[in-house]
């Protein structure tokens, strides 16, 4: 009784959208739809992908994507159709376009522009270059000092 | 200079916070449309009943038209069914397109509490729903004289989104030839 409760708690594979029905025999096939539809967002609980998601609407677009690749489609050619239809917002992951310049090379151009800012602060606090020599009076205040003359 | 320098950054970061807020504001399920400015998509579908026609992609032609997305399962459409009668009413052409759903569960929807639509069409398997970029129910478009889509209205049409955005622009597209 003890083994099998064991058995069964670790027994807790992640549950699995895609059902077996929606599936293609093919699995070379199979395996190509799987690796798109984690890319392809599902419109209707937004920050899952349509290969994780449960909704119906999900479903139909898993089996739409099987559809075409069944029937010849390449992955950019699938990908497309969605796109034609949802915009690229399906996309989990952004297309580089002049819509998204901002959001590719953003980062980029802070960590530089900071960088430079860096660099620049560094090189000016060094900049005098070198101790500035002690004066003749300095010295002898410096020498009585260390040799513990109060006066 | 030197002081502009040290005032930049606080400029940035006011810019992206100000950036920021308006974000905030943003409802993350209204998906932009992908069909804004393009044909409706072909599709060609039967009615809710036998006894009833569907409608075709050719019907949206010489008049701006309304294409409304619902469905008996939605809630949403239940609370906008109202002001659709109303623009019934007023004259407006409104297609109904019953998606996702079983052609009898659509018909009985109307009888139950009224048919605020010109034409009904069926899409049980969702499939026109797709070509249309439709994300849930209601989605209402507006389809100019030469059958292009105008404007997606997600969610139901109130009064607010009526006389504010879809009346204006049906008023405009009326205009066009």
């Amino acid at each position: 009784m003890k083994r099998l409760a064991l058995v069964l708690l670790l027994w807790t594979g992640t549950a699995q959208a895609v059902q077996p029905d929606e599936q293609l025999a093919d699995p070379n096939l199979e395996a190509r739809a799987r690796e798109i539809s984690q890319g392809l967002r599902c419109v209707v609980c937004q920050n899952q992908s349509i290969d994780d998601s449960d909704a119906p609407l999900a479903r139909d677009l898993r089996v739409l994507l099987r559809e075409q690749l069944s029937q010849g489609a390449t992955d950019q050619q699938a990908r497309d159709f969605l796109v034609a239809r949802y915009g690229h917002f399906v996309l989990l992951k952004p297309p580089f376009e002049a819509a998204t310049f901002a959001l590719w090379l953003g980062p980029l151009a802070i960590l530089l522009t900071g960088g430079a800012g860096v660099a620049s602060y560094v090189r000016r606090r060094r900049a005098p270059g070198g101790p500035i020599a002690l004066t003749a009076d300095e010295q002898q205040r410096l020498d009585a000092l260390l040799k513990g003359d109060k006066s | 200079m030197k002081r502009v320098i040290f005032i930049l950054p606080v400029l940035v970061f006011a810019a992206v916070v100000i950036a920021f807020a308006g974000g905030l504001k943003r409802d993350p399920s209204q998906i932009p449309s992908a069909l804004i400015d393009r044909p409706l998509p072909q599709f060609d579908l039967p009615g809710v009943s036998p006894a009833s026609a569907g409608f075709a992609t050719a019907e949206f032609r010489g008049e701006p038209k309304l294409l409304n997305v619902f469905a008996s399962w939605c809630g949403a459409c239940r609370q906008e069914h109202p002001f659709l009668m109303g623009l019934k009413d007023r004259g407006v052409l409104i297609y109904g397109l019953d998606w996702k759903d079983k052609p009898a569960d659509g018909a009985a929807w109307l009888v139950e509490f009224g048919n605020p639509y010109t034409k009904t069409a069926n899409d049980e398997s969702g499939r026109t729903g797709i070509d249309l970029g439709v994300t849930g129910a209601p989605e209402t478009f507006v389809i100019d004289r030469r059958g292009r889509v105008r404007y997606k209205q997600i969610g139901p049409i109130n009064s607010e989104v009526w006389d504010g955005t879809i009346k204006p622009l049906m008023d405009k597209l009326r205009l066009e030839s």
